[in-house]
């Protein structure tokens, strides 16, 4: 019964986290945001409305910061914007469709590298990003690879939620890893060694965005296989690839089974019913699990994937940028509310709320208490610094963000580690598919 | 159409030749044309035109956003050579061909059942299109708990009951996940095939089984030599359209399975929306979806021409 009302629950979400967020009254968030309207340097069209989209939240908190957000910046400009919420699945089609009808939304806050989907149809959004880099400590590389696109900012990198490890502490020092292992070995012996015990690792296999494409991405890049060179030739078929796979099979075979069917969702659920015990996600576990079930919580911790055979770490992080369609009749409001809620007096009192879910790509953000309060959020203060983009080393763009959403790569680790292919085939049918997408 | 009626009265052919305006005002198949044409538009603008726009797409190399530009067979060349493409047609014959006899079996035994005389006769009927009724991505969303690779109902019932030591990888291994989808899509589809043909067995005549009865007739005979023959008009239009409804299924595998695991439960559907839509193909999805047309226009060819014939229609020794 209990495995029943922990699923339910699971659905609320962190309800009744609100108190995080109220540390400024609506009153003096409006009154703030008169202020900062009279001196902004976009000036609202009047009467403007807008149609924003955004992902449906998984930390509820983070949303209700989120709505105070538009609530003031919609008073004090006079202007209205409709937020529509859709799930992770479904922000893309509706934005594609938008972008492909013009009509209907005018600012889209997606996933991934949603503007290379479609840059024709961004507004040229430099110079909020600019006036963003300028006032809180300058942009992250990555920051600058998600919004850039040929030296103009196509979209503003709002913020992206860390795909990190999140483990048991005393299952892991069960199986001989007191501290978090720093290699690629070590972190192979340890899901092996918790495999042993009982208590397994997992990581999604199936088709699922977010996670499955996030530790991939890194096992791939480990190893020092690419996708895509830096002049977005195809060079996936190499023997940095064949050691990946290798590698992501003894993982897979140490795995809870059923990995290969997992969605976003599925290693959340098993985590927080007991049955999973390291796995890679965003911090939404963690702040379930200190609401709902206080001893995982107190026995789970996070860290970084390990560093590559060369000794950094290069990850691929759920980003969550914002963009402007140039359809839209707005173009100063989006530009206005975009800046706006960037700025620190929003953003420090909503990254709190979200606690540890978004991290921030500008880099004066990483002072916010949030990051030290706890201890365990710690390692998602450094998302942006160990973050890549889908295409690499290459410039981002609309090929690199389609092979992510065709699961190339997924795909090919898949496909080796069940077994319905070897290493060179898995390895051809992935070349094949890249250079289908890249030609 | 030609069979429409106006009120209009033939103009009696009065003085000289009549005008070209009160020749038309009195043909009825100007009339007629008129009375269609509201139907055709509709017809145009909802199906023609998009399948139309669907083709010239899958010669572009349309993306969302931007138009595309006319680059031949380009696509289908990619395709031709696309593993994941023929398998993803290699599932969906498959899934049809599986999913449709189950379905008629377990349909047409349904329908011979409910056919006879039970106690609470209408409820029942109306029980067994509960399947049908649920929109379909409920009673999807109600399997994949079902089959969840942790909390599976069956698979906690059967470790429960010492049957099993570990969950059953219900989506995660390929071939449990075709037969998990094909269950589902057969479950789904029941109802329909059932409830149509307790429709057609209900107009077959009782007095051809009170003579087939006095004559002698067993059972399997007059279900051999009566119903089966009689039924097989509405066989052939049932099955047409189970097929139809089968091989374009989209939204039982999206929520599902997105057509893994490794692709194995990939439909052509599926797939189509995959590289069209989410990945922002949209002339390659095209291509994917127009590949769809012929495997489709077969299957209505031959429950058409089966139907034209009287063979089908009346038994197979009456030509």
């Amino acid at each position: 019964m209990n495995k029943f009302t922990d699923r339910r629950s699971l659905l609320k979400g962190g309800a009744g986290l609100l108190a995080a967020a109220a540390t400024m009254s609506s009153d003096q968030l409006l009154g703030y945001a008169k202020a900062w309207a009279q001196t902004a340097p976009w000036k609202p069209e009047p009467g403007a409305k807008i149609n924003l989209l955004r992902w449906k939240r998984f930390v509820e908190a983070e949303d209700v910061a989120f709505m105070k957000i538009v609530d003031a910046f919609q008073k004090a400009n006079n202007v209205t914007i409709n937020v529509s919420n859709e799930s992770y699945d479904d922000i893309q089609p509706k934005a594609s469709v938008a972008a492909n009808t013009g009509q209907g939304l005018d600012m889209v806050w997606g996933l991934y590298s949603l503007p290379f989907l479609f840059p024709s149809k961004c507004v040229d959004v430099t110079d909020v990003a600019d006036y963003l880099g300028q006032k809180c400590g300058g942009w992250t590389d990555s920051g600058k690879a998600y919004g850039m696109l040929n030296g103009k900012w196509i979209g503003i990198p709002v913020a992206a939620t860390g795909g990190l490890v999140n483990y048991r502490v005393a299952a892991a020092e069960k199986a001989g890893h007191k501290e978090f292992p720093k290699d690629l070995a070590g972190f192979a012996d340890l899901v092996k060694g918790m495999n042993k015990n009982g208590t397994p690792a997992g990581m999604a296999l199936g088709h699922a965005s977010g996670d499955a494409n996030g530790w991939l991405h890194w096992a791939l890049w480990a190893h020092g296989g690419k996708m895509i060179d830096k002049n977005n030739k195809v060079v996936i078929n190499s023997p940095e690839t064949a050691k990946s796979l290798e590698y992501v099979k003894g993982l897979y075979e140490n795995f809870v089974p059923g990995t290969a069917s997992w969605n976003d969702s599925s290693n959340n659920k098993a985590f927080l019913a007991g049955q999973l015990h390291l796995t890679t996600n965003g911090i939404s576990i963690y702040v379930t699990a200190k609401k709902e079930n206080p001893q995982i919580a107190e026995d789970m911790n996070h860290a970084h994937l390990p560093p590559g055979i060369d000794g950094k770490t290069r990850e691929l992080h759920l980003g969550f940028p914002i963009l402007i369609f140039t359809f839209s009749k707005y173009p100063q409001t989006c530009k206005a509310f975009t800046a706006f809620m960037l700025e620190p007096d929003q953003f420090n009192p909503w990254i709190e709320a979200a606690q540890g879910y978004l991290s921030h790509f500008l880099l004066g953000y990483d002072k916010n208490p949030v990051w030290t309060a706890d201890p365990k959020t710690t390692p998602y203060r450094s998302v942006a610094q160990s973050a890549s983009t889908p295409a690499g080393e290459a410039q981002m763009s609309e090929n690199a963000a389609a092979a992510i959403a065709d699961f190339v790569l997924v795909d090919m680790y898949a496909n080796y580690c069940t077994g319905r292919e070897d290493v060179k085939t898995a390895m051809a049918s992935a070349e094949r598919a890249a250079k289908r997408i890249f030609r | 159409m030609s069979t429409v009626q106006t009120s209009m009265p033939v103009q009696a052919a009065a003085a000289g030749e009549p005008s070209l305006w009160s020749r038309l005002r009195a043909n009825r198949n100007w009339a007629a044309l008129w009375f269609m044409l509201p139907a055709a538009a509709f017809l145009i603008l909802f199906l023609a035109y998009p399948l139309g726009l669907g083709i010239w797409m899958s010669f572009t190399d349309e993306r969302i956003g931007r138009g595309g530009i006319f680059i031949g067979l380009e696509n289908y060349q990619w395709l031709w050579d696309d593993a994941i493409f023929w398998l993803s047609v290699f599932n969906t014959l498959l899934y049809t061909l599986i999913a449709s006899v189950i379905k008629f079996a377990i349909g047409l035994y349904l329908a011979l059942l409910l056919n006879r005389h039970m106690p609470f006769k209408a409820m029942i009927r109306s029980i067994v299109l509960i399947p049908f009724i649920v929109p379909t991505v409920l009673s999807a969303i109600a399997f994949w708990w079902i089959y969840d690779a942790q909390f599976s109902i069956i698979s906690w019932s059967l470790i429960k009951l010492g049957v099993i030591d570990h969950n059953i990888n219900f989506l995660g291994d390929s071939t449990w996940a075709r037969a998990s989808v094909i269950f589902a899509n057969v479950w789904r589809g029941v109802p329909f095939v059932a409830i149509t043909l307790l429709a057609g067995l209900q107009t077959v005549s009782p007095s051809l089984y009170e003579a087939a009865t006095l004559d002698g007739a067993t059972n399997w005979q007059r279900f051999r030599y009566i119903t089966y023959p009689l039924l097989t008009p509405i066989i052939a239009v049932v099955m047409t359209f189970s097929v139809l409804f089968t091989f374009t299924d989209f939204q039982l595998i999206w929520a599902l399975t997105r057509g893994g695991p490794v692709n194995a439960t990939h439909l052509m559907a599926t797939l189509s929306y995959q590289r069209g839509i989410i990945s922002g193909r949209l002339g390659e999805g095209a291509a994917i979806a127009t590949a769809m047309i012929p495997f489709l226009l077969a299957a209505i060819a031959i429950s058409w021409f089966g139907m034209q014939r009287r063979k089908w229609q009346q038994g197979s020794n009456n030509d």
